[in-house]
């Protein structure tokens, strides 16, 4: 018929495919997308992540239909929702467990990247783009903390709105103008629920898409971090090394996902408030905005970065002002810059230090727990290594990412600890190391004797 | 300006005794009941009777209780006493301005009291009320007449002293003490409060102590028997609210036995499909 495509399909599916390019997304993205054979157990965490995120939202549809979004009724609807909404108590300890997984998942699926240099060109954007689904899924978790309106849901809330009025000038206003209100209120309670289920989602999703997108325009890494594409190819041009998405990775990944909810099942049946980690025991009692709790701790997953927000102390700036003259010395007179830029930077880092020394260390520790988020955004411009994957690096490399990762854990268990002067140094040198590893590695990634990386990736038939 | 400042020093006051109520005393391990329903249904009947006056418990019905095995009938009988309808929530009459003005701080709500209590990694709630309610002691110093180890200075009147029977309450703090000469040595205050609630101080020097300052509480009842019985039905109590704040907790692992047996089979299945798959990848 006149302005009809052809194509190969027929019935149904010839009738979709002359209107919708259903088959051909299926191929382009599923059954004649080639993926490297030689995925290991860490490459699970991407769909496990597709799947958490599903897992989220269809709870949250029904979460969503009998919770109530007000400062009065909030903590009794949660109950309500636990008691008397049919399977609701499953549907809210998914949810709430599902959050918690969300980010066990999304490190270990970093951690990967971070391993086999998934971030390296041509993969800069898959990489930027999966960052940025990390921080929104930051919003969207600190937001969704507030919904139960318990006491740790509140004053979880006041503390870290009010870190926004550390930015010099504008801070208190802004905070205000975030909260609605002059404390943590209803109001507050309303946007975040508007945020949470709605804003956020939206962008989330556009966000994983994006990530798919550009992850298949160029296609996986592995953890040989070579490119199937520059091996052998067959007599239609598809790479040998590589293998069709669907089935094999497809059937390959329900592993996974059985494994997956194989844990994340004992979790919700058996230790829901995994020992008062992934619900904290004071979020049982109601939101009293006239009784701050002994100890505020946020939940496990921002307790890293909690941390190293609460190291920045006054004294400290001063080792932090030292570090920016050093680097300032070490870039103007051994760095790589050309013309302006090796004035330029050096400069910056000298106005840093005084800086650092002149504006409250409050805002520098806020300044510190954004910057270690988004100094990972820059990440595939920061690692000089001539190779990609860890296996092919030096060994004290490996020993580096250890320590980094080493530290990362401990940090993390500090920031759930009440402040002390021995945790206080702890986090402080934790700090110095996180920050190191990555404001260093320009230098320290192309240092040591490198293995030699085989032209194709290895694979052991199974 | 003085209005304020003391408003603030009196909100500091407040967290601090919070911080001082919240730390110190070591819970006991409550006996592990809730899967016991005789305990449970004397819990429940200890509670009705001896908390539901001034403490409400909000997202529980009555006839919640029907799976403690008790009859809508029975109920009605024996535990509906503000109420008329068996498909009641369990509130209360009293508000919590009044709460306020008459205890210093209104009784909290207890649905989930058993879960807010519990501490990360540490003791649960349970063993928290199963303590608490089990520490107080005469002290005729207090307003209430009654004072308690784990929560001192509680607002809470010990409820349940006709089951407890008169006690003794001694408490021993040791601690390092510097004396006149500047020498430091180890001493032990011992306050007993008789059981009419006047303490008597004693004060002693430890020779030879090594280890840390402690602080040891002991409870004696003068009728042995009856303590006995008073710690049975405490337990039955604290066993009662930990069910309560998480009704659905039984079914919760009965459910997830089953869940996990069908996964474990899931896990096999997709093992050996991607196996096939797989086996003639080379």
């Amino acid at each position: 018929m006149a302005g009809e495509k052809t194509v190969e399909t027929t019935g149904l599916l010839g009738w979709i495919d002359r209107r919708f390019p259903l088959s051909k997304l299926f191929k382009e993205h599923m059954s004649e997308y080639y993926a490297p054979k030689n995925f290991n157990f860490w490459y699970f965490f991407g769909s496990l992540a597709l799947l958490v995120l599903v897992i989220q939202i269809v709870t949250g549809i029904f979460l969503v239909m009998n919770y109530k979004p007000d400062g009065e009724l909030a903590f009794n609807s949660v109950e309500f929702i636990m008691r008397e909404v049919p399977w609701g108590w499953l549907i809210r300890y998914m949810h709430s467990t599902g959050a918690s997984m969300f980010f066990v998942v999304v490190y270990l699926h970093m951690l990967r990247g971070l391993f086999y240099g998934s971030y390296r060109k041509p993969r800069e954007l898959v990489w930027i783009f999966g960052m940025s689904i990390f921080l929104v899924l930051m919003g969207e978790a600190f937001m969704g903390y507030l919904l139960p309106w318990g006491q740790m849901s509140y004053w979880g809330a006041q503390v870290i709105v009010n870190l926004f009025s550390a930015i010099p000038f504008i801070g208190p206003e802004l905070a205000l103008w975030i909260r609605g209100d002059y404390v943590v209120s209803d109001a507050t309670l309303n946007r975040f629920f508007a945020f949470h289920v709605i804003a956020l989602p939206l962008v989330l999703i556009g966000l994983v898409v994006a990530h798919i997108i550009a992850l298949h325009e160029v296609g996986s890494n592995n953890p040989d971090g070579v490119e199937i594409k520059d091996g052998p190819k067959d007599s239609k041009g598809r790479p040998v090394d590589g293998i069709p998405f669907h089935p094999y990775y497809s059937v390959h990944d329900m592993v996974g996902v059985a494994g997956f909810l194989i844990v994340f099942a004992a979790i919700v049946f058996f230790a829901p408030e995994m020992g008062g980690y992934f619900i904290e025991f004071n979020n049982f009692i109601p939101a009293d905005p006239l009784k701050t709790p002994p100890h505020i701790a946020p939940v496990w997953y921002f307790t890293p970065f909690y941390s190293m927000l609460r190291a920045i102390t006054t004294d400290f700036t001063w080792v932090l002002a030292a570090a920016s003259v050093l680097g300032a010395v070490a870039l103007f007179l051994r760095g790589n810059l050309r013309g302006v830029w090796r004035i330029i930077v050096p400069v910056i880092l000298l106005v840093l230090a005084v800086l650092l020394r002149t504006i409250d260390a409050k805002f520098w520790g806020v300044v510190a727990m954004g910057g270690s988020v988004v100094i990972l955004f820059f990440l595939p411009w920061l690692d000089h290594s001539p190779v990609r994957s860890i296996r092919y690096r030096p060994t004290w490399h490996k020993y580096l990412y250890g320590v980094f990762i080493v530290t990362f854990v401990i940090l993390g268990y500090l920031g759930t600890q009440p402040p002390n002067p021995v945790f206080n140094l702890m986090s402080q040198i934790g700090t110095l190391i996180y920050l190191g590893f990555f404001l260093l590695m320009p230098v320290w990634s192309r240092l040591g004797t490198f293995k030699p990386v085989p032209e194709r990736i290895t694979f052991k038939a199974h | 300006m003085i209005k304020k400042l003391l408003g603030v020093l009196a909100l500091t006051l407040t967290c601090s005794v919070a911080v001082a109520a919240e730390g110190g005393y070591k819970p006991d391990n409550a006996p592990d009941r809730i899967n016991n329903m005789a305990s449970l249904q004397n819990g429940a009947m200890l509670f009705v009777n001896y908390c539901l006056g001034c403490h409400s418990a909000q997202s529980m019905r009555y006839n919640k209780l029907t799976e403690l095995g008790l009859t809508e009938e029975e109920i009605q009988r024996n535990l509906l006493f503000t109420t008329e309808n068996v498909g009641d929530l369990m509130t209360i009459a009293m508000t919590r301005a009044d709460g306020t003005k008459w205890f210093g701080a209104a009784p909290p709500d207890l649905s989930v009291i058993a879960r807010a209590k519990s501490v990360n990694l540490g003791p649960s709630g349970v063993d928290y009320i199963y303590t608490f309610l089990r520490t107080f002691y005469r002290d005729t110093s207090k307003k209430t007449g009654w004072d308690n180890a784990v929560f001192p200075s509680v607002g809470m009147p010990n409820v349940l002293w006709q089951l407890q029977g008169p006690i003794t309450h001694a408490q021993a703090d040791l601690r390092q003490v510097e004396q006149a000469d500047g020498n430091t040595v180890w001493q032990r205050t011992t306050t007993t409060y008789d059981p009419q609630g006047y303490a008597q101080v004693n004060t002693e020097t430890v020779q030879g102590y090594r280890g840390g300052p402690s602080v040891t509480n002991t409870f004696r009842g003068t009728d042995q028997a009856r303590s006995n019985a008073f710690d049975n039905d405490v337990a039955d109590l604290a066993n009662f609210l930990g069910w309560m704040a998480e009704p659905n907790q039984l079914f919760r692992k009965r459910l997830g036995v089953w869940v996990l047996l069908f996964l474990g089979l899931f896990l096999v299945v997709t093992w050996r499909l991607n196996a096939a798959y797989w086996k003639h990848v080379k």
